[in-house]
């Protein structure tokens, strides 16, 4: 018999594993398309918990507001560093990528810290109308709402990129960009609308764990950390990669910090990711 | 009347010289062959002309109007389809996929589907594999789906590069025929060949190209009739 406390742990464990889902796709995303590695996309995802931060406090909204408002911030940010920046370090060596996106992290980082300051701070639990008793089950609402919406967008996120044509269009771009440019399509523009969804889908990661994580200026290193760790673990390039460790991710932490405790989850994650890695390089759902 | 008009072309890769001096005609409904061996430049041209490499020098026309320095999403979209060397599908997408990304240059994007059927009645291979990745195909549904793509842009040009490169014979053979019916039905075409007898067998005027420039110019017919055309500037024979 599975006791009510392992069940909510796994549950718990999904949630945040979908959260950490959404906000790897945004990154494996740009890796697939471009075969850039986005060192800012931690810093995306703290500017979207800004977001979310400022717009409670100055007008007293909710997540249902900055979710869409973050998405949209974090849109354009995504597109402004693909002209202004990307598309010319693109041209250069890879240090020039890792320097370029490191550059630009360094920069979200020390912005919001020039204007938000230093400090930690978090949203008021109530903001999701706390906890929720489902079957037994305690569910913190900020979670399950998170968890739900951001397994929505990442599902939506995977059929965009397979079912549409601008999925289409931007997958044509990523497998030969000359052939692209032979079926009359601009590189240029779906790699721009690359960076607004992966930046835009990342903005609702934000948002979302804004409602239950503490925010700060240095908050997306360790947000960036898991979301490497799943990148690899999935496959660089794959949203259902992204999903499934993710999820795997979050289930491992909670089962861990619940079996053995909480101190040794992030031990136990990183010991089975260097173990998968050694098995199998290109990740559980990469392709070799 | 001429559709097509490049002088005096000249690409360079670097301090390569890749084309040094090509002219051509290709006047409107008609098939015209691009001959010479390997490293002749003849897929060097056909890229020039697409705009998938600028040009360094002399110009190329298309229906009045310059296209050298333009990108090759805007030459595209003026109706020059280029079939490139080497096909270049989109091997993890669909064959109809591929088909309808091909349509992406048409302003009228309800033709899409019009045009979709059409290809399939072409390559009836196309449509019992229309699911089917395009990088799990063998060579000669390859070719016919890169045909196949080309002309979902409903162009007014069709330009090959070496259509008949590694197939098998008959499935060279029902490559031609296809040519010679989309030839039939108005379609102006201009191919890169380096099988010299099929070519001059299709085509009504062909031009020779020799390390990168036009050495010889002429009806299809004489050129094949010619022995010593044959001998000293297509190797054969």
């Amino acid at each position: 018999m599975i006791s009510a406390t392992l069940v909510q742990v796994i549950v718990g464990g999904l949630l945040l594993g979908a959260v950490y889902a959404l906000f790897s796709s945004g990154l494996t995303l740009i890796w697939g398309m471009m075969n850039v590695v986005n060192f800012a996309h931690g810093d995306f995802v703290m500017v979207a918990m800004y977001t979310a931060f400022m717009l409670w406090s100055l007008l007293g909204l909710g997540p249902e507001a900055s979710v869409p408002v973050a998405a949209l911030v974090l849109a354009t940010i995504g597109i402004l560093s693909y002209f202004l920046l990307v598309r010319h370090i693109m041209r250069g060596p890879m240090i020039a990528q890792i320097l370029g996106t490191f550059g630009l992290a360094l920069l979200l980082r020390y912005t919001v810290f020039g204007v938000a300051g230093a400090n930690f701070l978090s949203l008021p639990d109530h903001l999701l109308g706390g906890v929720y008793e489902v079957f037994g089950i305690r569910l913190q609402a900020s979670r399950l709402v998170a968890g739900v919406v951001a397994l929505l967008v990442t599902a939506g996120l995977h059929l965009l990129l397979t079912r549409t044509t601008l999925g289409s269009r931007m997958l044509a771009v990523s497998e030969d960009a000359t052939a692209a440019q032979l079926m009359g399509i601009r590189p240029d523009r779906m790699q721009a609308a690359a960076w607004g969804i992966a930046a835009g889908a990342t903005g609702i990661a934000g948002a979302l764990i804004a409602t239950f994580f503490y925010i700060s200026p240095t908050v997306g290193e360790t947000l960036a950390i898991i979301a490497f760790v799943t990148v690899a673990l999935g496959g660089f390039g794959s949203v259902p990669g992204a999903l499934v460790a993710g999820l795997l991710i979050g289930l491992i932490e909670s089962l861990s910090a619940y079996w053995i405790g909480a101190v040794w989850k992030d031990v136990v994650v990183y010991v089975l990711f260097v173990a998968v890695l050694w098995f199998r390089p290109q990740g559980l759902m990469g392709k070799s | 009347m001429t559709l097509l008009k490049v002088e005096n072309l000249e690409v360079r890769y670097g301090d390569l010289i890749g084309v040094a001096d090509v002219s051509l005609d290709v006047a409107e409904g008609s098939v015209v062959a691009l001959l010479g061996s390997n490293g002749a430049g003849k897929t060097t041209t056909l890229n020039a002309i697409a705009g998938v490499i600028p040009a360094s020098g002399g110009s190329i026309s298309f229906a009045g109007g310059r296209l050298d320095g333009q990108p090759a999403y805007a030459i595209v979209r003026r109706g020059i389809a280029l079939s490139p060397e080497g096909w270049r599908l989109f091997v993890s997408q669909s064959v109809e996929s591929n088909l309808l990304l091909g349509a992406t240059p048409l302003a009228d994007q309800s033709r899409a589907k019009p045009l979709l059927e059409r290809i399939y009645e072409i390559f009836p291979r196309l449509a019992e594999r229309r699911r089917q990745l395009a990088g799990t195909m063998s060579g000669g549904e390859r070719q016919m789906l890169a045909v196949g793509r080309a002309l979902m842009s409903d162009p007014k040009l069709l330009m090959l590069d070496e259509p008949s490169l590694g197939l098998a014979p008959a499935t060279v053979e029902g490559m031609y025929e296809t040519l010679a019916r989309l030839h039939r039905e108005g379609l102006t075409i201009l191919l890169a060949e380096q099988s010299v007898e099929l070519a001059l067998e299709v085509s009504e005027r062909a031009y020779v190209l020799q390390v990168g420039r036009t050495v010889m110019e002429g009806a299809s017919q004489d050129l094949a009739d010619d022995p010593e055309v044959q001998r000293v500037y297509l190797g054969t024979g």
